[in-house]
């Protein structure tokens, strides 16, 4: 483990050459958080706007999507201590990450060839991890204040008013993260096997990933 | 349906205290007389214009007795918990799932005369026109109100959330723990759709508490109020606060000038900025952003290549690990 990789990060050589990058344990614990993520949403957004509220069918009326929901958020909050604690070290921002966030234009336009070399997480990555580790956060300390069945009495209901508009306001911006989450890992094909079953083509490390590659190698590239 | 669709006996300001009718109504409350629907967008005009009703509470004739109180458990046949006793009248604490109206007792001490002013204020929902139970709710149909000014829930439609409970600017709407459904004054919906008064107006024995139209009321209002200023009480007044368009149970107090000091009864209730900033241009707003993403993800994911690897990264990849070494950190 070095200042760029991290446990389980490893390469078995072969046609073609693989990257381990996800461990077992990450992988579970993001599917599970995605799990939750989406009855949340689905429930969540059932009681924001009357246009949605056909969702609550899904869980067998309001009453359901309205009592499953915090529980939901429950382990969604633990998945995310988790989550944090087994990916916070390389999402650190870097100086590097400027530079990148900075040719943004470049790579929506489909030349990620010609963008500055990024580490395990790019940049795009480290604030789609940042902001869902605050969001959630914001989330699961309003949802606490609004979680009429056990902890009604325990705030003054000005409280509950400004902590339901919150709440609002985080899933929104939760919710607009994750479509930016979903989508970048559909685009950049290789991603969504990559959480399924823990490795990467070395090319598309290469490609996607190359200062990560580099650092397992030991070569350090021109840009470092 | 009936001819006159209004309550017949409406018109007399004791008409609750009086024996009901004997001949049988059709039932007057409808779905062709809401005028708002929770979480609707667009509810069919109402077929027809109910009197507008009310019910007045005059403070100042209150012998603090919980007639109504024991009236409103009686005919909504719901099963309060027999509580402690903390040192004042009021019984039980607060208003609960199963007590719709409360008698809340204060003392106060007018500054004016030095005078011990025993306050009583019968609690319980106003009946807002402006709904902020409704406003806040996002159930299709669990709060409705009717053309007669009536809000009632409808609790098959309750999914037990708890908004209602922020969007009342008065505080009245209690969550039952048993059946997760919100609770509050009917004004007697049913009762009332077949032309009798509330079971507290006909309970009460001073008849402090009256029920007809809210013209009516207004008129006997101020009747009371003059009797009141001719007694001293030179700050008498209605109340019927404009900041929720009026209310549909009013009070006639004695010192309407300072609505608070009847156990915090608010000055100026309005629907707090923050449920209207919230159910506004939070809800508009956050759905639109949510849509346009998608859109966005959408047509990119449409028209755009995909990022793929390519043959020349796999070429580069095989020269960077050149003799194929591989390595675990």
């Amino acid at each position: 483990m070095t200042a760029e990789t991290e446990k389980g990060d490893a390469i078995a050589p072969g046609n073609p050459p693989m990257v381990h990058r996800y461990t077992l344990s990450k992988r579970i614990n993001h599917w599970v958080g995605a799990v939750a993520i989406i009855v949340l949403l689905l429930s969540g957004l059932s009681m924001f706007h009357p246009s949605l509220f056909f969702l609550s069918a899904i869980f067998g009326g309001g009453q359901n999507a309205r009592a499953i929901h915090p529980w939901f958020g429950v382990i969604l909050f633990l998945s995310t201590i988790v989550l944090f604690f087994q990916f916070w070290r390389l999402n650190l921002w870097r100086r590097s990450d400027l530079a990148w966030t900075l040719h943004i234009g470049t790579l929506v336009a489909g030349h990620e060839e010609k963008m500055p070399e990024s580490g395990k997480y790019n940049a795009g990555q480290k604030f789609v991890f940042w902001a869902q580790m605050l969001l959630i956060l914001a989330l699961f300390c309003t949802g606490i204040m609004i979680w009429d069945r056990y902890f009604s009495g325990m705030t003054s209901i000005e409280t509950q008013r400004l902590a339901l508009i919150s709440h609002a306001i985080c899933a929104t911006l939760v919710i607009l993260v994750l479509i930016l989450h979903v989508y970048a890992g559909i685009w950049v094909r290789g991603s969504f096997t990559a959480m399924i079953r823990g490795w990467v083509p070395a090319a598309w490390a290469w490609r996607h990933h190359r200062a990560w590659l580099r650092a397992l190698i030991g070569k350090p590239g021109p840009a470092e | 349906m009936l001819e006159n669709p209004e309550n017949p006996y409406a018109h007399n300001p004791d008409a609750a205290s009086k024996n009901p009718p004997t001949q049988s109504f059709a039932v007057n409350l409808g779905a062709g007389d809401l005028i708002r629907r929770s979480a609707t967008a667009e509810l069919p005009a109402p077929s027809r214009q109910l009197t507008p009703v009310a019910k007045l509470i005059d403070v100042s004739k209150c012998i603090g007795c919980k007639a109504c109180q024991s009236a409103c458990v009686e005919w909504n046949d719901t099963d309060p918990t027999i509580e402690e006793n903390h040192g004042v009248y009021m019984n039980p604490h607060d208003l609960t799932p199963n007590m719709f109206t409360l008698m809340r007792f204060s003392e106060w001490v007018n500054p004016d005369t030095d005078n011990l002013e025993w306050l009583i204020r019968k609690d319980g929902c106003m009946h807002c026109a402006d709904p902020g139970c409704l406003k806040a709710c996002p159930s299709p149909g669990a709060i409705v109100q009717y053309s007669n000014g009536i809000v009632d829930f409808i609790h098959e439609n309750c999914i037990g959330c708890g908004y209602c409970v922020k969007g009342c600017p008065f505080d009245i709407p209690r969550i039952s723990k048993k059946d997760h459904r919100a609770y509050k004054c009917t004004l007697c919906s049913d009762r009332v759709a077949v032309g009798q008064g509330p079971a507290c107006a006909k309970a009460c024995p001073t008849q402090a508490i009256v029920f007809g139209t809210k013209e009516d009321m207004k008129k006997h209002a101020e009747g009371r109020i003059a009797d009141l200023k001719s007694r001293g009480f030179e700050n008498a007044g209605l109340y019927d606060p404009e900041g929720v368009g009026g209310t549909h149970v009013m009070y006639v107090l004695h010192h309407a000038d300072k609505p608070h000091i009847y156990s915090n009864l608010p000055d100026h209730p309005i629907i707090s900025p923050v449920v209207v900033a919230w159910k506004g241009v939070t809800k508009t707003a956050g759905l639109a952003a949510m849509g346009f993403a998608a859109a966005v993800a959408v047509l990119h994911g449409l028209f755009a290549r995909a990022n793929r690897v390519t043959a020349e990264d796999q070429e580069n990849a095989r020269r960077l690990l050149g003799d194929g070494k591989g390595g675990r950190t």
